[in-house]
């Protein structure tokens, strides 16, 4: 009955009206201006998020009392095609610098104006390594929120 | 109700007839759920003897990969909004 899953990268793709190289701008260094608030992992509100310009450079939020909560590391910054982050939250919502899973973002310029922005999250099998994942969701309120916000009609029916 | 199933899987492993114990549906509608449960990646079920055990899911890929799936659509679209009110705000001139 037991079958390694090895699930398909979550992909995302938008299209936006600006350049690519302003899209990129926004993506990685303003990121703190779009970031949606409730995607938080932080004990803390969310107060800002940084994501370090750089190879190598940190990714995390600062919560309102000021605490740090890192999510991962920039693996590659290539202004303006490509971006590629490692998000390292496991399914506890808590920073794992043993987890490596990738994000990558490709900006990518269209004929008609505008950019293309693809999102790829992929090595979500790595998520697997870690033993009792779906426990720690679900016994977290924001874990069962998001489950049951994600399922809505299945887990509520 | 599949909340209340699922929550009773969170202690362990069970068989579906002692799932029906504690809840006030029967037997057959606690099987339906646990269907429906199935379909969507949240339990897996095993043959024991003559019963069938079923169970949370214990890798969870399939829950994680569609948190992921919507956490992501989100955090795109507000990305997006902000890129189209840059660009509005900075004026095509920019691009032109």
């Amino acid at each position: 009955m037991n079958q390694i899953i090895r699930p398909a990268p979550v992909r995302r793709s938008v299209i936006v009206k600006a350049d690519r190289a302003r899209a990129f701008a926004v993506f990685a260094a303003g990121m703190d201006r779009w970031w949606p608030r409730t995607h938080s992992v932080g004990s803390s509100p969310q107060r800002r998020v940084v994501l370090e310009p750089v190879a190598g450079g940190r990714w995390y939020e600062i919560g309102e009392d000021g605490s740090e909560c890192p999510w991962g590391k920039v693996l590659a910054y290539e202004p303006p095609a490509r971006l590629l982050l490692a998000w390292q939250i496991d399914a506890d919502w808590r920073y794992d610098p043993s987890l490596v899973t990738e994000v990558e973002v490709r900006f990518t310029p269209l004929a008609e104006g505008g950019t293309r922005v693809d999102l790829e999250h992929r090595d979500l099998e790595r998520f697997g390594d870690k033993a009792e994942i779906v426990r720690p969701m679900l016994d977290s309120p924001g874990g069962w929120q998001g489950l049951l916000a994600l399922f809505g009609g299945v887990a509520d029916g | 109700m599949r909340r209340a199933i699922l929550e009773r899987l969170g202690r362990g492993p069970q068989p579906v007839g002692r799932l029906a114990e504690g809840l006030p549906v029967s037997r057959p509608a606690v099987s339906q759920h646990l269907k429906v449960l199935k379909e969507a990646g949240l339990v897996q079920d095993e043959a024991e003897g003559t019963r069938r055990i079923y169970r949370i899911d214990p890798a969870g890929l399939g829950e994680i990969r569609r948190w992921l799936d919507q956490f992501w659509d989100d955090a795109l679209t507000a990305f997006a909004a902000e890129a189209d009110r840059m660009d509005e705000a900075t004026g095509k001139g920019d691009n032109a």
